[in-house]
């Protein structure tokens, strides 16, 4: 078997596989925070409550009304960023005026509010869910296996990436979305509806965030605490990209991702924390972040 | 009156006014002294003195968020380490006195509050607070791997051992005169940097940096310094917490505990001096009576309504709302 840096290819293209796999999560969800961020200038500190709402909406729908996996991949989102929208409605928006730090904090009270509330229901061990039976198994593909899932996995997350890319960058609503990120007073006074755009966009960048949960239910344990360890390492892969741009956002996601892999494999202590420090260096070198344009 | 008066007149009259103020302050001051000495002759003194740690940690925080401006969301990582630190020292060589060990402590959050503002300084708003919270975790990892701190099980038995070698702390009176005294010095600094010079400034980039800059005052270096002190503040907090309970744990470094110091600021009232105290004694009284009752598994939820409630309805907290409406209707 060929060995690289003494370590077996196989093992190092696994690690690097789930490398790529956490880097696409990664990837959709600092995606959501930059879609939200960009009209609404605030940090979603509930977004990791939002993807765990993602992940359980689909086990629950699953156990209580047997809805199917492909059903849930569009269902779960919807349920969620329907709830979104009643948070941005009732909450975000009675506060829309004052500092971003409070739209932040109102935003943690409710991520502690969602969390507190489903450990009680059902604890923080893991809920299971079984892999529809057209993904079991996997492809050799020479130097490695390859799970039909993970492949789906990523598949799944580059489509619905690059398809929020398009609709912003490519599309009369993402247009309306940008010149709202510039000014939104002015578009208002173009006879545009903001705040039903805000709402809608705080509404679709969750739903990602809840995309990214029914991606993770068959291979992650599904717990009311999954989502506040990943999005605190998500903010050190937003403050490592910036939020500046849609496609830096994905890029940073992937690369950090397979970086943690990398150092999975190579040297296993140093995995949880190897995210974290690579927002150290880019603060100490590079501060406005590899992708960024703000200070 | 139709009469001119003369500017003396005016000058004469703030005067006055301000002595009368003074006076009504300097006794509410001297009652509040005196409840705070009879207290733990009422309460117990091991529940006063969780109170007074977090009070303190909430006044550091304070420093640094209500004055300043700037939100931290790794203030766990000072209180931790400041904590283990101490506990580690007294644990491990019993020839220091408990305020070598508290100092230790102490000055060991400084230099890591040192490091964090460095690098979170370069960003700013939400940005910061991110920083912050992601260098906290690394923090928190930190002491999870590390095995002096028993990772999950905690530092337990940890001495409280004696003042300057000649004061019992194990006796709980002692410790909680030692923590008053602490608390109230730590208070009186917070209170003095806030109305120096130095804490206009501060007040100066809370309310518009690019002014501040412009006006030729070199930011960075003012909010550097308002960090570090912030954070040496909590480490303070954390050494005499792991002291008075003689427990340093895993918790004392969660983001939870960030977010904690957070909402007693909140809602005690931010840019307040006296905000964080009422508002830590609040929460920690919240957080008791919860625990003892039907709602215990309710802590959590019931935390982040009270703070999605702050936020919502009275954003200036218990204090900032008190003195608007003295302000208002007897003022």
């Amino acid at each position: 078997m060929s060995m690289i840096f003494g370590v077996p290819l196989a093992v190092l293209s696994g690690q690097l596989l789930i490398g790529i796999i956490n880097g696409a999560f990664y990837a959709l969800l600092s995606l959501g925070l930059a879609v939200i961020f960009g009209l609404l200038k605030i940090i979603n500190f509930a977004h990791g409550a939002m993807y765990m709402l993602g992940a359980m909406t689909t086990v629950l729908m699953f156990d209580y009304l047997g809805v199917n996996y492909w059903v849930a991949l569009f269902l779960a989102p919807l349920v969620v960023g329907v709830f979104g929208v009643v948070i941005e409605y009732f909450l975000l928006r009675r506060i829309a005026g004052q500092d971003h730090i409070y739209s932040l904090l109102l935003t943690f009270g409710v991520a502690l509010i969602i969390q507190g509330v489903l450990i009680n229901w059902f604890g923080v061990s893991g809920l299971r869910y079984t892999m529809p039976d057209m993904f079991k198994g996997g492809v050799n593909l020479g130097f490695m296996f390859m799970p039909y899932y993970r492949a789906w996995v990523i598949v799944a997350a580059l489509l619905v990436c690059f398809g929020t890319w398009f609709v912003i960058e490519k599309t009369k609503l993402g247009s309306y979305l940008r010149a709202g990120t510039e000014d939104s007073q002015l578009m208002q006074g173009f006879g545009i509806n903001v705040p039903l755009l805000i709402s809608l966009t705080y509404g679709f960048g969750v739903a990602l965030a809840a995309f990214a949960g029914v991606l993770a239910a068959p291979i992650y344990s599904v717990t009311p605490v999954m989502g506040s360890s990943t999005l605190i390492v998500v903010f050190a892969v937003v403050v490592i990209g910036g939020m500046g741009s849609i496609g830096g956002a994905i890029i940073t996601g992937i690369l950090m991702g397979v970086i943690e892999g990398l150092t999975k494999t190579f040297y296993p202590p140093a995995s949880s924390a190897v995210i974290f420090l690579v927002m150290v260096l880019v603060l100490m070198f590079r501060p406005s972040g590899l992708f960024g344009k703000e200070a | 009156m139709n009469q001119p008066v003369n500017s003396a007149d005016i000058h004469k009259a703030i005067v006055e006014q301000q002595a009368a103020q003074d006076r009504k302050k300097l006794m509410l001051n001297g009652v509040l002294l005196l409840l705070l000495l009879a207290a733990p002759f009422m309460i117990y003194p091991v529940f006063l003195m969780k109170i007074l740690c977090f009070a303190l940690f909430a006044v550091a925080f304070n420093l640094l968020f209500g004055f300043t401006g700037l939100l931290s969301f790794g203030h766990a990582a000072f209180l931790a380490t400041g904590g283990y630190t101490t506990g580690y020292l007294l644990s491990n060589y019993s020839g220091l006195t408990t305020e070598m060990g508290i100092i230790a402590g102490t000055l060991t959050a400084t230099a890591l509050g040192v490091a964090f503002a460095l690098l979170s300084i370069r960003r700013q708003g939400i940005y910061f607070a991110m920083v912050t919270l992601a260098l906290a975790q690394l923090v928190f990892f930190f002491f999870v791997q590390s095995e002096f701190t028993h990772g999950e099980d905690g530092m337990h038995g940890i001495p409280r051992g004696e003042l300057f070698g000649l004061i019992n702390l194990e006796d709980n009176l002692n410790m909680y005169y030692f923590v008053l005294v602490v608390f109230i010095a730590c208070y009186l600094l917070v209170q003095r940097i806030v109305s120096s010079p130095y804490g206009q400034i501060l007040k100066a980039i809370k309310q518009n940096e690019p002014r501040a800059v412009s006006l030729g005052y070199n930011v960075d270096r003012y909010k550097v310094l308002a960090f570090v002190i912030s954070a040496a503040l909590a480490g303070l907090a954390g050494s005499m917490k792991s002291v008075v309970f003689q427990l340093a744990s895993l918790n004392d470094a969660h983001w939870h505990m960030s977010g904690e110091v957070i909402l007693m600021t909140l809602v005690g009232g931010m840019g307040t001096l006296l905000g964080p105290v009422v508002g830590a004694t609040f929460v920690v009284n919240i957080e008791y009576q919860l625990s003892q009752g039907a709602l215990r598994d309710w802590v959590d939820p019931i935390l982040g309504g009270i703070f999605v409630l702050t936020v919502l309805a009275f954003r200036s907290g218990i204090v900032g709302e008190l003195q608007k409406f003295i302000k208002k209707n007897l003022g």
